[in-house]
């Protein structure tokens, strides 16, 4: 979704960033499996990247806040596998299979796994030209879809500067909802922080996004 | 299936008991579902673990970082096309797509950050520190980077420029930092030695030379 707790780009309140020296890589063994769960799961490409995220932005606010983090990765995966069918809702209340599972194109294997340790490529042939180039001058597009987007909302409505041509990769707007294929022109656009926050915030600071070009107007 | 991560009574900032509560045996459930309906081989999220735990980390930013110190042409390479110039490493894990490398300048500071959730350029640094992935570093590094960077120790001259990096797409931020006074005879290797995982991601600076020693 949208504007849900997930954006949390400018909001006050969470207190100062807490450390932890020597920190490993999982803190329970079971971090690990939920991380694996969720990169065996995504290797079926019954959905994409944004399609999980989705599914942990529309997480109750609370939860979103109280859970760890891969406890709202295991909270999302759970949703995920009902939604898709993949697993029935009395099953996960049983606590076990109640019947065989359906038929996938693709499960991973131990020989896969070091395939799994690089990230895919999202760029695709471009259907159009880009529509902007380095040095254009872009407004964000002040929109609120109730779906998965990646604009983050203290981004919408502002004026930025294209400082790079990323490619035309798959739009997470669209992904998220079923169409793995479509692709759109992605920018770096620059924001100058007073731009974003204000005249008293800092003049030192410039923050950029990575802009899909549905995301943005001419000025 | 309720959401509640109920039975964490404790309010720990981690939340990792060690207890077995009603969410583990929830996720213990789902991996067996899952293996049981023979989506997933538990053999397979093994593999996954270990890799996570063994073969991914900063030591390969770090070496990246610490060719582009002692190499002109790599640097312009990796500035170029992050993830090719990694990949042409060949002795670190290989890297995907769209990694971008931003080079700090006495000019400008880059700090990364994923607003949204938590991007990371995991195939060189690892998977993401609880911090990266927080609602206190995500909220406040684009509206008040400063005080982020003081929660980190990390005071940079006043009329330094802050740039901020949102990973809001499938790009990837690697934080090039300047490399440290009095290592002009280092080599690649004990240069590599002084890259932190901070440094790549803009919320430290290498370790200076005199406190690694030599």
């Amino acid at each position: 979704m949208s504007n849900t707790i997930h954006d949390m780009g400018g909001m006050h309140g969470f207190g100062a960033v807490e450390l932890e020296p020597n920190e490993p890589v999982f803190h329970e063994p079971w971090e690990g499996r939920v991380l694996a769960m969720q990169r065996a799961m995504g290797y079926t490409r019954l959905w994409t990247i944004d399609g999980g995220r989705a599914s942990l932005e529309a997480l109750p606010p609370v939860t979103y806040l109280t859970a760890s983090y891969y406890q709202r990765w295991f909270l999302g995966l759970e949703r995920r596998v009902v939604a898709h069918g993949l697993v029935g809702a009395d099953e996960i209340t049983a606590g076990k299979s109640l019947r065989p599972g359906r038929r996938l194109n693709r499960k991973l294997t131990v020989g896969d796994v070091p395939n799994t340790t690089r990230r895919g490529n999202f760029e695709r042939p471009a259907p159009a030209p880009a529509k902007f180039k380095v040095g254009d001058k872009v407004r964000t597009r002040n929109i609120n879809p109730t779906t998965h987007t990646r604009l983050p909302r203290y981004a919408r409505g502002k004026l930025g500067t294209v400082e790079a041509v990323r490619g035309c990769h798959v739009y997470p707007d669209t992904a998220a909802l079923g169409d793995h294929n479509h692709a759109e022109w992605l920018y770096t656009v620059v924001f100058a922080g007073r731009e974003l926050w204000g005249e008293e915030a800092d003049p030192t600071v410039n923050v950029s996004i990575e802009a899909f070009e549905p995301y943005l107007e001419t000025v | 299936m309720a959401d509640d991560p109920h039975s964490h009574s404790h309010s720990h900032s981690h939340e990792h008991g060690s207890e077995l509560s009603d969410l583990q045996l929830r996720m213990r459930a789902l991996e067996t579902i899952l293996t049981e309906k023979g989506y997933i081989d538990p053999a397979a999220l093994d593999a996954i673990v270990e890799a996570c735990e063994t073969k991914i980390g900063p030591h390969n930013g770090a070496r990246v970082v610490a060719r582009a110190w002692v190499d002109p042409a790599f640097k312009r390479r990796l500035l170029e096309d992050a993830s090719e110039a990694a990949n042409s490493l060949g002795h670190i894990s290989p890297v995907g797509a769209h990694l971008i490398a931003v080079e700090n300048t006495p000019e400008v500071h880059n700090l990364v950050v994923c607003t949204l959730c938590s991007c990371y350029p995991w195939e060189v640094l690892g998977l993401p520190p609880v911090w990266y992935k927080s609602a206190p570093y995500r909220s406040r590094a684009v509206i008040d980077p400063k005080a982020v960077l003081s929660d980190f120790g990390l005071k940079l001259p006043a009329e330094t420029q802050i740039r901020i990096w949102d990973s809001t797409a499938e790009t990837r931020f690697l934080v090039l930092p300047m490399r440290p006074e009095g290592t002009e005879n280092w080599s690649e290797e004990q240069l590599a030695e002084l890259v932190t995982r901070d440094s790549m991601v803009g919320t430290g600076l290498p370790q200076s030379p005199t406190r690694a020693g030599r």
